[in-house]
């Protein structure tokens, strides 16, 4: 027999990877039009300090992909990077508690943290929408029963993280910070791609109803991707510390949009079971870029950014729903 | 067959819906190495014993036992990991992943935790070829034909090591030649020791591969019969309660061959779906589409009903040309067109069936003019008769069993009273009491100088039906006959396997 399968590639490349292509022309474009309109863009510098500027943002951004890709949402993310920096300088300037077993505390508690509000999402069968926006607030909230003030971080790990610079060749260089983020999409990629776990939340994003029939551990699979959030919640909230040197509940506002932002910009579908990691990879250098640019520019107030933020989402959500539009005209029979 | 120990042993089940009682105290056997098949009209339980039996619902009384043991299964894993391999009704499977992923998901070949793809892709490879199933396994399963896309939700199950294998309606979109593959299958895990429960409303079918029959009326137990010893008449019998009159052979008003032509398409095709093709439908006709799967059959309805861009050709009405370019610009010439795929583009799930079946008419009318309650209700009672449909009309329209949903996606169409109505596998699912309905149904619209397209892989439905047959084989409409006597399904089948013109 004959399967009715039309051609799926158009212009040479896979229609899934569409997204994710345009996405990286997106990025050589603005990153060719910066250097013929200012001098000394076109650097690597540019490029690497994009990542050094984002490089907590990447990593929350991670988290983001694995619960939108189950067709979740987590709008917790900014405030749980906030109480991790709360918590962390706290503990440290306040108590005197070494660095590193307070670093395992945060994570830990990130991770809890989503490992709550998935059990109740699964379980409960309450919208993830509702459950995060919950967490945001209580995590914000928690914040501010610590303390209202910001409280810097004189740490001598922390402070010894923020300023080694690894040099990668003459006049280019990177914090430890982009280090962790890269080794940490890294490993999200191995493990969306390579295991079991990984397919189960492209599985449980496609068709949840479908996945449990199918006798996928659904349950647990949307419990990881909570949790996975919350930790890479709370291991961006570490390296947002090492940026800023400080605690405050006012860090981060509005970042779990950025983050929601940069997987949307990446190609995945908000309804979940399609992205790849690398397109997020790609939006948060997008989002990045955006700011470089601008500050290059110098006379536009940063107002800007979220206007041309706000304009590229509208324009890949009108990307996506022309290639679905074009998938459900394809024939489904014989 | 000597009979052994049953593997699956449930008794006195009960199972209460809100607002139906599906299982009302059954028990059932399955023995190991055989086929057992679950026989009963649309909504009579069968799909909802086996949800009960493999976790997706709870029962509410009644004992399970899993060789000898009592189970309580959680969902549909504990059940795979006991050893009881399922097909759900309606393809369960995700788009969204690859063909071979389907497959394996779940249960990817690993090395140190990690997902060995090339050995993924290998094995789905082998394991299509065994179905005679030629697709390109790392294809996204949505761009896959629902045939195979069933084809692919019975390889996953197939592969699995089982003890059981249980298959709801596996072979609703097969036709012959995969049905013969699946059944080959069936043979051989037979022989392996392997207990095979299936479901399908097709009594040939039933009859070629099953050992033992349980048949459920109402949610009730009739019986269990060895299949030998129940003619399929008496088999008809207990199904629905009473006698099936004699199929009353149905003679529509032999179509005078003045009335005039509806809908001509001249040289109407799509490159890669199917080749250019002439066809003329007269008012009050009944033209039927035969051949195999992938031979263009559903390409030609989508064509006339504008859900595909033609390539090339022009369609004319009442001598006119006219442009097909949307679903929408169809309907607004009165076409409708009913499709093999309820689940994705058909029914709103959420909705009440009163609600499901207005929808389209609703649409039609425009926002602003709005069937008015008492007419809806009239419609809505009528067809919910006329169809035979189980269940309330103000449920939502999920909670029905599957052959009802397609009645209900059936009766969205009717009630729009097109001129040309394209019923693609309208009796798919649907019981032998209901199918008859339908059938009658459709000889009174045509009566009634609706012309109707069929399409069915069901050759003899097509005869009894059409006036005028057209042959599609390798995506060309290789010949149009005109439905005389002389007509078989014999000469019909040559016809598709050859394509020679007579
Ligand atoms: N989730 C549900 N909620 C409420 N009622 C339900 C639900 N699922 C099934 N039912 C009802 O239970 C009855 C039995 O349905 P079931 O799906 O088991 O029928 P079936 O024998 O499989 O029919 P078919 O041949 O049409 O598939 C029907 O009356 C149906 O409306
Ligand atoms: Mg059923």
């Amino acid at each position: 027999m004959t399967a009715t399968t039309l051609p799926a590639r158009r212009f040479g490349v896979p229609r899934k990877y569409v997204p994710v292509a345009v996405t990286g022309c997106l990025f050589v474009a603005m990153f060719v039009i910066g250097g013929f309109r200012y001098e000394s863009f076109a650097t690597g510098q540019v490029v690497l300090n994009v990542f050094i500027d984002n490089a907590f943002l990447l990593v929350v951004a991670v988290g983001m992909t694995f619960v939108i890709l189950s067709g979740g949402i987590d709008l917790s993310v900014g405030s749980v990077v906030a109480l991790t920096t709360m918590v962390s300088a706290t503990l440290m300037t306040g108590h005197g508690w070494p660095a590193w077993p307070v670093i395992l505390l945060v994570l830990v508690m990130g991770s809890v943290l989503g490992f709550a509000m998935g059990a109740i999402i699964h379980y409960f069968e309450i919208q993830p929408f509702i459950v995060t926006l919950a967490g945001m607030f209580l995590a914000r909230g928690l914040c501010y029963t610590i303390g209202t003030e910001s409280i810097s971080i004189t740490d001598p790990v922390f402070t010894a993280f923020a300023q080694t610079r690894i040099n990668l060749g003459p006049d280019l260089g990177i914090s430890p910070s982009v280090l962790i983020a890269a080794v940490v999409v890294l490993v999200a990629g191995y493990v969306l791609h390579y295991t079991r776990l990984g397919r189960s939340v492209y599985a449980v994003g496609g068709n949840e109803n479908s996945a449990l029939l199918m006798g996928l551990p659904v349950a647990r699979t949307k419990i990881a991707v909570y949790t996975i959030s919350g930790f890479c919640s709370a291991l961006g909230g570490i390296l947002l510390s090492f940026y800023m040197l400080s605690g405050y509940g006012l860090h981060a506002v509005g970042m779990e949009l950025d983050a929601i932002a940069a997987v949307v910009i990446g190609g995945a579908l908000l309804t979940g079971g399609s992205g790849y990691l690398l397109g997020t990879v790609l939006g948060v250098l997008v989002l990045g870029l955006t700011q470089t640019i601008l500050s290059f520019e110098g006379t536009l107030s940063s107002w800007w950014t979220r206007i041309f933020i706000g304009l590229l989402l509208l324009a890949f959500i009108l990307l996506q729903r022309l290639i679905g539009v074009r998938r459900s005209l394809r024939p489904s029979g014989s | 067959m000597a009979e052994s120990a049953p593997i699956v042993r449930m008794s006195g089940i009960v199972k209460q819906f809100p607002g139906a009682r599906a299982l009302d105290g059954v028990d059932f056997r399955l023995l190991p190495g055989e086929v057992h098949a679950l026989m009963g009209e649309n909504g009579a339980g069968k799909s909802t014993l086996i949800k009960v039996l493999t976790g997706v619902h709870p029962v509410d009384e009644g004992e399970i036992e899993l060789a000898g043991r009592p189970v309580a299964f959680s969902g549909p894993l504990a059940a795979q990991q006991a050893g009881i391999s399922t097909v759900y009704q309606e393809v369960n499977l995700c788009g969204n992943l690859s063909v071979a992923e389907n497959i394996f998901v779940g249960r990817e070949p690993r090395k140190f935790g990690r997902i060995r793809w090339r050995e993924v892709y290998r094995r789905a490879d082998e394991l299509l070829d065994r179905f005679d199933l030629d697709v390109d396994v790392s294809a996204p399963l949505s761009s896959c034909s629902l045939a195979v896309q069933q084809m692919v939700a019975i390889a996953r199950a197939v592969d699995v090591e089982a003890k059981v294998l249980i298959l709801d309606e596996p072979t609703s979109s097969l036709d012959a030649d995969e049905v013969a593959q699946l059944f080959r299958v069936m043979r051989r895990l037979k022989e392996q020791g392997i207990a095979i429960l299936f479901v399908s409303h097709f009594l040939d079918q039933i009859y070629e591969v099953a050992d033992r029959i349980t048949v459920l009326r109402n949610g009730r137990l009739v019986g269990e019969y060895l299949t030998r010893e129940l003619p399929q008449v008496y088999l008809v019998a207990k199904m629905i309660g009473r006698e099936l009159a004699e199929l009353e052979k149905l003679e529509g008003k032999p179509l005078a061959r003045t009335t005039e032509p509806l809908i001509e398409a001249r040289d109407l095709g799509r490159a890669g779906a199917v080749n250019p093709f002439t066809l003329t439908i007269r008012e009050g006709e009944v033209v039927g589409l035969a051949g195999l799967l992938g031979s263009g059959r559903t390409e030609i309805a989508r064509l006339l009903f504008g859900a595909d861009h033609a390539g090339g050709g022009s369609v004319h009405m009442g001598g006119k040309k006219v442009t097909l370019r949307s679903p929408r610009a169809a309907m607004n010439h009165k076409i409708a067109f009913c499709s093999e795929n309820r689940r994705e583009e058909g029914l709103v799930d959420e909705l009440t069936v009163r609600e499901n079946i207005v929808l389209a008419l609703q649409a039609d009318r425009g926002w602003s003019r709005p069937v008015s309650a008492r007419k809806a209700d009239e419609l809505v009672r009528k067809y919910v008769a006329a169809l035979n449909i189980k269940g309330d009309p103000d449920e939502p329209v999920r909670t029905l069993s599957g052959g009802n949903q397609q009645k209900v996606l059936l009766a969205r169409w009717l009630i729009m009273e097109p001129r040309l109505l394209i019923l693609d596998e309208p009796t798919r699912g649907i019981d032998v009491g209901a199918k008859a309905e339908i059938q009658r149904l459709v000889v009174e619209l045509s009566d009634g100088g609706m012309a109707v397209l069929f399409i069915s892989a069901e050759l003899d439905e097509v005869l009894r039906l059409s006036h005028k047959v057209g042959v599609l084989r390798d995506r060309t409409l290789v010949a149009q006959l005109d439905n005389d006597d002389a007509l078989t399904t014999d000469t019909l089948m040559g016809k598709i396997a050859s394509g020679a013109p007579s």
